[in-house]
C-alpha cells in the first residue's frame, strides 16, 4: 500500500510541468469577451501569419488589473476598458499606453423558449418587466467587468433598472454571464455582443445588439507588460493587421480610426 | 471539438502529490504533539488547525495574496531578495493548498496517535527500545490507518480544491490552472462536453478515494 502511493507520488513529481498541447508560448490575460473572437484569432495567426502558439486566460479586466498589480505573470494585456490599461502604465508595470484594438457593443440575449423578446430598444424587456414575469436577467458584475457596467448604464438609460435590479443574477466576468443568459436557467441577459454573435451562443437563442449610446464607449486597449517577450511581441503585432481587425469587425466590435 | 487538453490533470496530481509529502511532514510531529499535549497552548493550536474547516476558501486565499504579493509581508520582503513573488504560481499553490488541507491530514493522524497506549511505548522503553526503535516498531504499526487516512485525505483534498488556487492561482494555463478551475472555464466558454469529462472524472476519483478510506478504516488496508 505505501509503496503503491509512493509510486503515484513520484510519477505524479516527475511529470514535466506543462506538458500536453497547446501549453506552450506567452500568457495572454484577455477580457472574457473575448473568448471566442480570439480562438478564431490564434487559428488564423497560425496557419496565416506563420504564428506561434500564445495561452490564454480569461476572466474580467478588473480581476487581470488586481492580479496584475499583485505581479501575475502575463505578457499582454487584453482589457475591455482601457482605463485598467492606462491604470497599470500610471503604475509603470506596462511598456506604454498600448494600443486601441476594438471598441465593443452589448446585445440583450434571450435563450430558446424564454418569455423575453429580444429587440434593440428593450420594449420586450419593458413589457416583461411591468407585467412582473421577469424571472431572471443575467449580466457581468458591474464592480469589476466593464460589460457589467456598460449593462448597467444601458438598463439605466432605458428606465428599467430598478425594476429589473431584483432579478438580476451577475456573472463573475462577461463570458459567465453569457453562460446565465444562454443556459435557459435565466430568461435572458446582457452580454457582449461579441459573444453573443459566435456560433457557439448564437445557436442557443436570439440577439440583438443595444445602442452603441446606450453605455459609455467600451474602448477595448490592449498593453505589452514589462516582462513580454518576443513571442508576445509579435502576437501584439499581429492584433494591429487589418487581418485581424477582419477578425474583431466579424465578431461584432466597432474598429478604432485607424493610425 | 479541440481535443480535450489534459495538462490540468497532470498539473493537479502534482499539486496534490507534493502537498500530501509536505502535509505528512508538517502534519505527523504536529499531530503527536496535539495527540500527547496537556498545556494551554494545546487548544489554540488545535482550533488554529481546523480553521479552514470553517472559513470560505476565499478568505484564505484573499489573505495569501495579500501576503505573497509583491507589496506583502511575505512577498515584499522576498522581492527585495530578488526572488519572484509566490502568488500566481506553482509554488503558491502548494502553499495554499498545505494550509488548507492541513486539517484533514492531522485530524486523522491525531486520532491514530492517541490511540497507541502510552503504557506500552513506556514498557518498550524500559525493555531498552531507543526512540528510533520505539517509532518504528511500534507507534509507526499502531497509527498506520490513520497515516494512511491522512494522506489520501489530503490528496484528495487538494485535488478538489477551487477558491483558494483560483485566488491564489488566478487561472493560468499550464502553470496554474488546475481541473477544479479547467471545469468552471469550459462552463463559461459553454464547453459542456469538456466540462462533463473532467467532472465525471473527479467524481469517480472522489468516490474510489472515500471508499479506500472506509475499507482501511475497517481492516487497516485499503485494497
Amino acid at each position: 500500500m505505501i509503496r503503491a502511493l509512493a509510486a503515484i507520488f513520484i510519477l505524479a513529481v516527475s511529470l514535466p510541468s506543462g506538458a500536453g498541447a497547446g501549453q506552450t508560448g506567452p500568457l495572454i490575460a484577455a477580457a472574457a469577451d473575448l473568448r471566442f473572437a480570439m480562438e478564431e484569432m490564434t487559428a488564423r495567426y497560425k496557419a496565416e501569419a506563420g504564428g506561434g502558439d500564445v495561452r490564454f486566460s480569461y476572466g474580467s479586466s478588473g480581476n487581470f488589473y488586481t492580479q496584475l498589480t499583485q505581479g501575475a505573470p502575463f505578457e499582454l494585456f487584453m482589457s475591455a476598458d482601457e482605463e485598467y490599461v492606462f491604470r497599470l502604465a500610471n503604475a509603470g508595470l506596462t511598456r506604454d499606453k498600448g494600443a486601441l484594438y476594438a471598441i465593443g457593443r452589448i446585445a440583450l440575449f434571450a435563450p430558446r423558449g424564454s418569455a423575453l423578446a429580444v429587440d434593440e430598444r428593450l420594449s420586450g424587456l419593458r413589457s416583461l418587466v411591468a407585467s412582473g414575469k421577469l424571472s431572471r436577467l443575467a449580466i457581468a458584475d458591474p464592480l469589476h467587468a466593464p460589460y457589467g457596467r456598460a449593462a448597467r448604464e444601458a438598463l439605466m438609460r432605458a428606465g428599467l433598472w430598478d425594476g429589473v435590479q431584483p432579478r438580476l443574477v451577475l456573472g463573475e466576468n462577461a463570458s459567465q454571464a453569457a453562460q446565465f443568459a444562454s443556459s435557459g436557467a435565466t430568461a435572458g441577459g446582457i452580454i457582449p455582443l461579441s459573444l453573443a454573435m459566435a456560433p457557439t451562443v448564437s445557436k442557443l437563442g436570439s440577439f440583438a445588439a443595444l445602442p452603441a449610446e446606450w453605455h459609455n464607449p467600451l474602448r477595448q486597449r490592449m498593453v505589452l507588460l514589462n516582462n513580454a517577450g518576443p513571442a508576445a511581441e509579435a502576437f501584439y503585432r499581429y492584433l494591429q493587421t487589418p487581418a485581424a481587425r477582419g477578425v474583431f469587425r466579424n465578431y461584432g466590435f466597432t474598429l478604432p480610426e485607424e493610425n | 471539438m479541440a481535443p480535450l487538453d489534459l495538462t490540468p490533470v497532470w498539473l493537479t496530481l502534482q499539486l496534490a502529490a507534493v502537498s500530501t509529502i509536505i502535509l505528512l511532514i508538517i502534519g505527523a510531529p504536529l499531530a503527536w504533539w496535539l495527540a500527547r499535549a496537556r498545556g494551554r497552548l494545546r487548544a489554540p493550536v488545535e482550533a488554529l488547525v481546523a480553521l479552514p474547516l470553517v472559513l470560505p476558501p476565499t478568505v484564505l486565499g484573499f489573505y495569501l495574496l495579500v501576503a505573497l504579493g509583491p507589496q506583502g509581508i511575505i512577498g515584499g520582503p522576498l522581492a527585495a531578495l530578488g526572488i519572484e513573488s509566490f502568488a500566481f504560481s506553482f509554488t503558491g499553490l502548494v502553499i495554499g493548498s498545505v494550509l488548507f488541507s492541513l486539517p484533514f491530514v492531522v485530524k486523522p493522524l491525531q486520532g491514530s496517535f492517541e490511540a497507541v497506549d502510552a503504557g506500552v511505548i513506556e514498557a518498550a522503553q524500559t525493555l531498552g527500545a531507543g526512540p528510533l526503535d520505539r517509532f518504528f516498531s511500534i507507534i509507526l504499526p499502531i497509527a498506520k490507518p490513520g497515516i494512511i487516512a491522512g494522506a489520501v485525505m489530503g490528496f484528495a483534498h487538494t485535488v478538489g480544491e477551487f477558491g483558494v488556487v483560483l485566488m491564489i492561482g488566478g487561472n493560468i494555463p499550464g502553470k496554474t490552472q488546475v481541473v477544479s478551475i479547467a471545469i468552471y472555464n469550459h462552463v463559461a466558454a459553454l464547453d459542456y462536453g469538456a466540462a462533463h469529462i473532467l467532472s465525471l472524472g473527479l467524481v469517480v476519483f472522489s468516490f474510489l478515494t472515500l471508499l479506500a478510506v472506509s475499507l482501511a478504516s475497517r481492516t487497516g488496508r485499503p485494497w
